[in-house]
């Protein structure tokens, strides 16, 4: 569809200029009478029960309002977390909160109360708790399998592998999956690579922490909370205050940031509703920045041994996984089982398998993180393919490409023994693009290149992830004042999504951009049932509930045409906010004059007559608008033909100082295949915004912890500090290029884009770094810290061997 | 700008939801919003030696704004939480992110590491007092919106007033020079190279002295 007048161009997002002058209300920004404060006392160890708490001093004094502790929850069941606990299963995990008027007397009452706490063992490194005897970071297991709690030691391990840096392959998993047959793969391989490799636990740090303030009104709670969606913010939210979705209203129009980690808001977020029900006055609890290290979400640390089986053309016949993810003290991240299948996507083995398991350790919460699993796949398993590519001395381009899928190429995990497809996949087309466009074979030239005591290294890799879901619905009202309102209940936390994916419906409509409002960001609002925003969803989710309500409005102006005028709906065009006999504009109605015959008309016109098939969400808002207009309303029922997927490759040029270690990062550019480009201001946002994520996790981000008392060491930006300006490459503008190659199940062919750059940017700068320093230049962990650079470059023995966590 | 705008709870679920506009006008002492920071309501003074306020007069985005400040009161709190310009953001509340930047006679500043007593007598500016009385938008910010810059936007207010700051002192700037001026704000969503073509496009329309 070459003839889009609206997908594919850039235009000013409706939020911008709110944005840009301070407007934008985020939600510590909202005031309410009678505001009250709240703050935390956290646990001061890993683990611990609490033994004693006395809280009438803190209570006594004036100001203070109310209290809520772990006794006021329902219990949660294990694994999960409640948002206050009695039993701290890390360092900075909320034991109770108190709100007062103002925040000083909040945190002087917290410090009033007299509290005992009994410490328990404690694990930060997974590994420490498979060990036989060691400690479980949970009282109840130290992993999960299944659905059920689980312990597992491995009492058959020799660990004096594990502590020379090499993780063995025998011990007990509660995970595997296999297809084909690995070991026949390996028998066909001219080189097989087999690496322990680890990839460290990153927080999110969105900018804003989780902040939220909650006030109750007739029974309703009313919440102004950090939240990435806004549809589906409401039933997590409603079911932790413990009310009737229909109670809650969610205002969250704008968001400082989640990266995953606020994808429903956050258990946390409990805390401020609870209190203000309790007090019934409105409670704030503003989130400090080093709360939110610890209570905010982070990517959990994998520890792998990885067998990669090539031929000496540089296919890739078998792959051969064994993972030990990091898991926190709660849930069960799905990380280290994503991670597998990504690698399955990438590099299309015919045979693969793998083996894994969770372990719960005594540091902060986990929770999806920006192509969870993702990521680590590939910060572990791209230097393997590019050390492959030295070996074997072939392209590292070329062996990324000749291993890329294509169509609709196999995906992860079997079930019930097949692999799964993929909706499409053009990386190839992306790759061919960038080897042109950014001059791959210039960027190798200057592989080595010695300027002083700096030598250039660069690097490419490809990344893949999650791009898209389907069956959501589209909701909006023509009105009668000729506006188009499009209600979507996408979250806006910065990828613009929220307005993006609205325009298809105005492409079906054929109408200016400038005749459409967005209503959003408000579940009192009346929005429809959408995707969540997280996984990269939305994009291609709303082109297509968007193109579908786009499309029953635009039927539904044909009918009223028809019904006026006379002749059939097919008579009629629709086009620049009119619907008109085809060849004669003059003969027709305008959206104003249509709205009101939809309202005199009623039925299915103005949404008293609404599907059968849409979501009870839907229902309910479309039925609060009755009335009002013309009303379209539609499930995206749209053919779907496989998982979609989205592609980013990552090249990377670097300069590494042999004196000091210090890496500079002199060039990065990237190519995508995620279907249909639909903005490109915002695509080259995301593409370039988690290209710079990934730099952080090849450079530096991580966390440090002590490991005799387990604390955190490193909790604020500036002891893990997400790269700067000054960290990415500033002379010139970073291009990207597309695929732009339409995904042939989405009616505009969008797929989402969010999740891929970040792997990509990491990715391309771990090959970068490992290539100025030669054939022995890789590290097999991430973040390469200056001091990993300077032991090699001096043959010293490594800092830490690749096992280690958290230092 | 310049008003408090407050969610009206009506306990007795008359108006389900009003907003009121508590008006501090230029004059008016407004320390009865002291929600933060101790002290505004009396009932700990006592307990809290040294936690006295004082009246102060601000010029604030070009206005003089009356307001009671404890010694310890940060200026991103007094803007926030007294004078009701919550445009400002906090991100650390520690010097470490630079989201509260604002200007002090011109000169960008971390207002959470900036004690409100420190700025008496001079001249503060801040996201709101960027855009002209009709609307017209600053040349950082129309910069901004014609490159469809920043994606959350939390950092932006903080940026947008470093920039301001930048291209008045350097229109020339170049994109390597205003990537080490602007290297004090964090921009987690990583959307930096949005963020220096808007730098550049903002010296360009300073050197211009128009927005093209």
């Amino acid at each position: 569809m070459a003839d889009h007048k609206l997908v594919g161009k850039n235009y000013v997002t409706p939020d911008l200029v709110a944005k840009v002058t301070g407007r934008a209300k985020y939600a510590e920004d909202f005031r309410a009478e009678g505001m009250l404060f709240t703050k935390l006392l956290l646990s001061p160890m890993p683990h611990a029960r609490v033994r004693r708490m006395n809280t009438s001093a803190a209570m006594a004094i004036p100001g203070v309002e109310a209290i809520l502790t772990a006794d006021d929850l329902p219990e949660a069941e294990a694994p999960q977390e409640a948002g206050l606990t009695n039993e701290p299963l890390y360092e900075g995990e909320p034991i109770l909160a108190i709100a007062a008027v103002d925040e000083e007397t909040a945190a002087l009452a917290v410090e009033a109360v007299e509290i005992d706490f009994e410490p328990l063992p404690f694990v930060i490194d997974p590994l420490q708790s498979l060990r036989p005897g060691g400690p479980n970071a949970r009282l109840d297991g130290n992993t999960m399998a299944g659905r059920d709690l689980a312990t597992v030691k491995w009492d058959n391990v020799d660990w004096n592998e594990i502590d020379a840096g090499r993780l063995p392959v025998d011990g007990e998993v509660t995970d595997e999956w296999q297809v084909g047959d690995v070991e026949a793969g390996f028998a066909e391989a001219d080189l097989v690579l087999d690496e322990t490799v680890f990839a460290s636990s990153v927080s999110h740090q969105p900018l804003e922490p989780r902040t939220a303030m909650a006030y109750w009104q007739n029974g309703k709670c009313y919440m102004h909370v950090s939240t990435q969606s806004t549809a589906r913010t409401t039933g997590g939210l409603a079911r932790w205050i413990g009310i009737d979705p229909a109670d809650l209203v969610v205002v969250g129009e704008y968001c400082g940031g989640g990266f995953g980690g606020k994808i429903s808001s956050a258990i946390q977020c409990r805390i401020p509703a609870l209190l203000s029900q309790k007090a019934g006055k409105p409670v704030m609890m503003r989130v400090t920045r080093q709360e939110e290290n610890f209570f905010g979400r982070s990517r959990p640390g994998i520890q792998a041994r990885a067998k990669f089986g090539f031929k000496s053309d540089g296919r890739v016949v078998a792959i051969d996984l064994f993972h030990v993810q990091d898991g926190g003290p709660y849930g069960r991240s799905g990380d280290f089982m994503s991670a597998a299948d990504q690698t399955s996507l990438m590099y299309q083995p015919a045979h693969m398998r793998m083996r894994g398991l969770t372990v719960y350790t005594n540091t902060p919460p986990r929770g999806a993180q920006r192509a969870p699993g993702g990521v680590q796949a590939v910060a572990m398993f791209a230097p393997i393919m590019d050390k492959a590519a030295k070996q074997l001395g072939v392209d590292q381009l070329e062996l990324i490409r000749m291993n890329a899928p294509e169509g609709q190429a196999k995906f992860g995990r079997p079930r019930q023994g097949q692999q799964g497809n993929v909706s499409s996949a053009f990386p190839k087309m992306a790759i061919d693009k960038a080897a042109q466009e950014f001059d791959w074979a210039g960027m190798k030239a200057r592989s080595g290149q010695r300027n002083g005591t700096k030598v250039t290294g660069v690097g490419v890799a490809i990344s893949s992830y999650s791009a898209g879901t389907s069956g959501l619905d589209g909701l909006l009202v023509i009105r009668p004042d000729g506006k188009v309102q499009i209600h979507t209940g996408v979250g806006n936390l910065g990828t613009e999504s929220f307005s993006d994916t609205a325009r298809p419906a105005m492409e079906a409509l054929d109408t200016a951009w400038e005749q459409a409002e967005i209503v959003w960001g408000d579940t009192s609002k009346h929005l429809p049932w959408s995707a969540i925003q997280g996984g990269s969803m939305t994009t291609h989710a709303h082109t297509r509930s968007n193109w579908a309500v786009g499309l029953d409005a635009k039927r539904k102006l044909q009918e009223i045409a028809a019904r006026d005028l006379g002749g059939s709906p097919d008579n009629y065009d629709v086009s620049d906010g009119r619907v008109f006999r085809r060849g004669n504009r003059s003969q027709g109605l305008s959206f104003a004059r249509a709205a009101e015959r939809a309202i005199a008309l009623g039925g299915k016109y103005d949404g008293h007559e609404l599907p059968e098939d849409i979501n009870a969400m839907t229902t309910a808002s479309a039925t609060a608008l009755a009335g009002q207009g013309l009303v379209g309303v539609a499930k995206d029922n749209f053919e779907t033909g496989g998982r979609n997927m989205s592609y980013v490759i990552g090249f990377a040029e670097v300069e590494v100082d042999i004196e000091t270690g210090a890496v500079a990062l002199k060039d990065y550019k990237c190519a995508t295949d995620c279907g249909t480009v639909l903005h490109p201001r915002n695509l080259g946002g995301q593409l370039h915004g988690g290209g710079i994520q990934g730099f952080g996790i090849a450079l530096g981000q991580k966390w440090v912890l002590d490991p005799k008392w387990g604390l955190h060491v490193a909790k604020r930006f500036y002891s893990s500090r997400p790269p700067t300006l000054l960290d990415i490459p500033h002379e010139e503008e970073m291009p990207w290029v597309a695929a732009n190659e339409p995904d042939p199940y989405n009616p505009i062919g969008c797929r989402g884009i969010g999740e891929p750059p970040v792997g990509a940017g990491a990715g391309a700068v771990l090959n970068a770094i490992s290539d100025a320093l030669g054939p022995d230049g890789y590290f097999n962990r991430s973040p390469i810290m200056r001091d990993m650079i300077l032991a090699k470059l001096e043959s010293l023995p490594e800092a830490h061997n690749p096992l280690s966590t958290h230092v | 700008m310049g008003d408090v705008e407050h969610i009206q709870v009506d306990e007795q679920g008359v108006s389900r939801r009003s907003f009121i506009k508590g008006v501090i006008a230029t004059g008016a002492s407004v320390s009865a919003s002291s929600y933060v920071m101790r002290g505004g309501h009396g009932v700990a003074l006592a307990q809290a030696p040294g936690a006295v306020e004082r009246l102060l007069t601000l010029s604030v985005n070009g206005q003089q704004r009356r307001v009671d400040v404890l010694p310890q009161e940060t200026l991103a709190m007094t803007l926030r939480y007294k004078l009701g310009l919550t445009g400002t953001k906090l991100g650390c509340d520690r010097a470490e992110c630079g989201a509260c930047t604002v200007l002090i006679d011109g000169v960008p500043r971390y207002a959470c590491s900036t004690l409100t007593h420190q700025v008496r007598g001079r001249e503060v500016q801040t996201i709101e007092g960027l855009e002209a009385a009709d609307g017209t938008l600053s040349l950082v910010q129309q910069a901004v919106v014609d490159e469809q810059g920043f994606q959350c936007a939390f950092c932006m207010p903080g940026f947008v007033m470093n920039m301001t700051a930048m291209v008045q002192e350097n229109p020339s700037v170049t994109r390597a020079e205003a990537a080490h001026y602007l290297s004090g704000n964090l921009c987690r969503c990583g959307d930096y190279n949005k963020i220096l073509n808007v730098a550049m496009k903002a010296a360009e329309y300073t050197r211009n002295g128009r927005r093209s």
